[in-house]
């Protein structure tokens, strides 16, 4: 099986190349294009800002690209967010797969951290990715925006109000925690990402 | 439910592991590699990998031992130390870090927060206080606890949050390597202040020490290193010890 991991200017991709090769995959980090649409699985990763990652996508035509893949394709943290129509991170219009706004967390009280940070348990919903043996389990999450709950919505976390943890439209899969952060059970879901 | 975090903290210097008493005093605990490969299998949540020495000699952090890291464990970790520009960022999330911690560089130069912010975002931009009890104020020390500054700990702090840090990385120097306690009491007047996460540091030396730091100091995260290092307290025990008491952790 061919993987390609999207490489662009957001950091962390070593890291999804290091947990993939933990689990025995070997994936190739590129921007080729030719590459990226010849790959059996495509990884869209990232830590970042929306608006300088969706700027650097569009001069280089990964934007156009990526909306065109036909693959299995996994957006893990900003590459979730950057699928959806736009991100109020730097007021960015981002790619469009999930008709979804990426909003900022607004804490409730004093007791409310942003970003929200650490482990934290998800909810399974019935869906062919997430395996509902992992209902309950936690996984890593650091960020500042989310993507709402929608109709795409295929695993939810509960943190200052219930977000999406997960998204699943046509051959797109998305994962706003890190699995490839998250211990045995991220590997999991990789393993269960490469199997579909 | 977000849970409570437990991070060892790999201090290096020349590629091992070491944890000063005061910042002084050195001890070797060990590889960090092999330290990170073993906290993860343990149930650690997360690494703090600090060249200590960094900004002292000013050099760079060791971007092969990153890469070493990264490949060996698969829960996330900060790397601090020698990180003076945006460029040394960059590099260090591509050697596979998740988040970067600067401390000195920052003192010296606020808007490198405001930088790191705008082009990794804000969670990726942890910033690391180490401040002293001194005359009756807390005050932010630089170079590994070496020279006073003029700032106070809870404006400091404040002031990093507005320019974009993700996360507080507080280090009470009259507590660390003394094993009698977090400094509770202004752990809580940054946790009430900011809304970011705080991280405590300092002074780790018993199991009722994290019950307390979560509680009394409404603390995010716990970090320690020599009694993880020297396996006075296994992770694995202490988690077991926090959920008991109704701590909220990663089990």
């Amino acid at each position: 099986m061919s993987i390609a991991v999207i490489k662009y200017n957001a950091g962390n991709i070593f890291s999804v190349e290091c947990a993939l090769q933990r689990i025995g995959a070997n994936a190739v980090i590129t921007d080729n294009k030719d590459i990226i649409m010849q790959a059996d699985k495509v990884i869209f990763p990232g830590v970042g800002e929306a608006s300088s990652a969706m700027q650097y996508l569009r001069e280089n035509g990964l934007d156009t690209l990526i909306k065109n893949l036909t693959q299995p394709v996994l957006g893990i943290c900003i590459g979730q967010q950057l699928l959806c129509s736009h991100s109020e991170e730097g007021n960015a219009d981002c790619i469009g797969i999930f008709d979804a706004q990426v909003k900022r967390f607004i804490g409730n009280n004093d007791t409310d951290k942003i970003p929200h940070m650490g482990w934290n348990t998800i909810s399974v919903k019935p869906n062919q990715f997430i395996p509902q043996s992992l209902d309950g389990k936690y996984v890593y999450y650091v960020h500042s925006y989310y993507v709402p709950v929608n109709e795409h919505t295929i695993a939810t976390t509960d943190y200052i109000h219930p977000f999406s943890a997960a998204l699943h439209k046509d051959n797109f899969y998305a994962t706003q925690f890190h699995p490839e952060k998250s211990g045995d059970i991220g590997e999991t879901i990789l393993k269960s990402f490469l199997e579909l | 439910m977000l849970a409570k975090r437990i991070i060892p903290c790999l201090d290096v210097k020349d590629g091992t592991t070491v944890k000063g008493v005061n910042f002084v005093n050195f001890r070797n605990a060990g590889d960090p590699v092999e330290l990170g490969q073993k906290y993860s299998r343990d149930g650690a949540d997360e690494l703090v990998f600090l060249d200590i020495t960094a900004s002292h000699e000013g050099r760079k952090t060791f971007v092969d031992l990153v890469k070493r890291i990264a490949q060996n464990i698969s829960i996330p970790f900060t790397v601090g130390g020698g990180i003076n520009d945006v460029t040394d960022v960059d590099r260090l999330l591509s050697a596979g870090a998740d988040k970067i911690s600067i401390n000195s560089a920052a003192l010296r130069n606020p808007d490198l927060i405001d930088g790191i912010a705008r082009n990794f975002g804000n969670q990726v931009c942890v910033t690391a206080i180490d401040a002293r009890f001194d005359n009756g104020e807390w005050i932010c020390y630089i170079n590994g606890g070496r020279i006073p500054t003029s700032r106070r700990l809870i404006d400091w702090a404040y002031e990093a949050q507005e320019r974009g840090a993700g996360e507080i990385l507080f280090t009470s120097m009259d507590h660390d390597g003394v094993k009698t306690g977090f400094a509770c009491e202004a752990l809580a007047m940054l946790s009430d202040k900011l809304s970011i996460p705080i991280i405590a540091s300092g002074g780790a030396g018993d199991y009722s020490h994290f019950y307390d730091v979560f509680t009394q100091g409404k603390a995010d995260a716990a970090l320690a290193a020599s009694i993880f290092h020297f396996n006075e307290i296994p992770i694995d025990k202490l988690k077991d010890y926090l959920n008991n008491n109704g701590i909220n952790v990663r089990l």
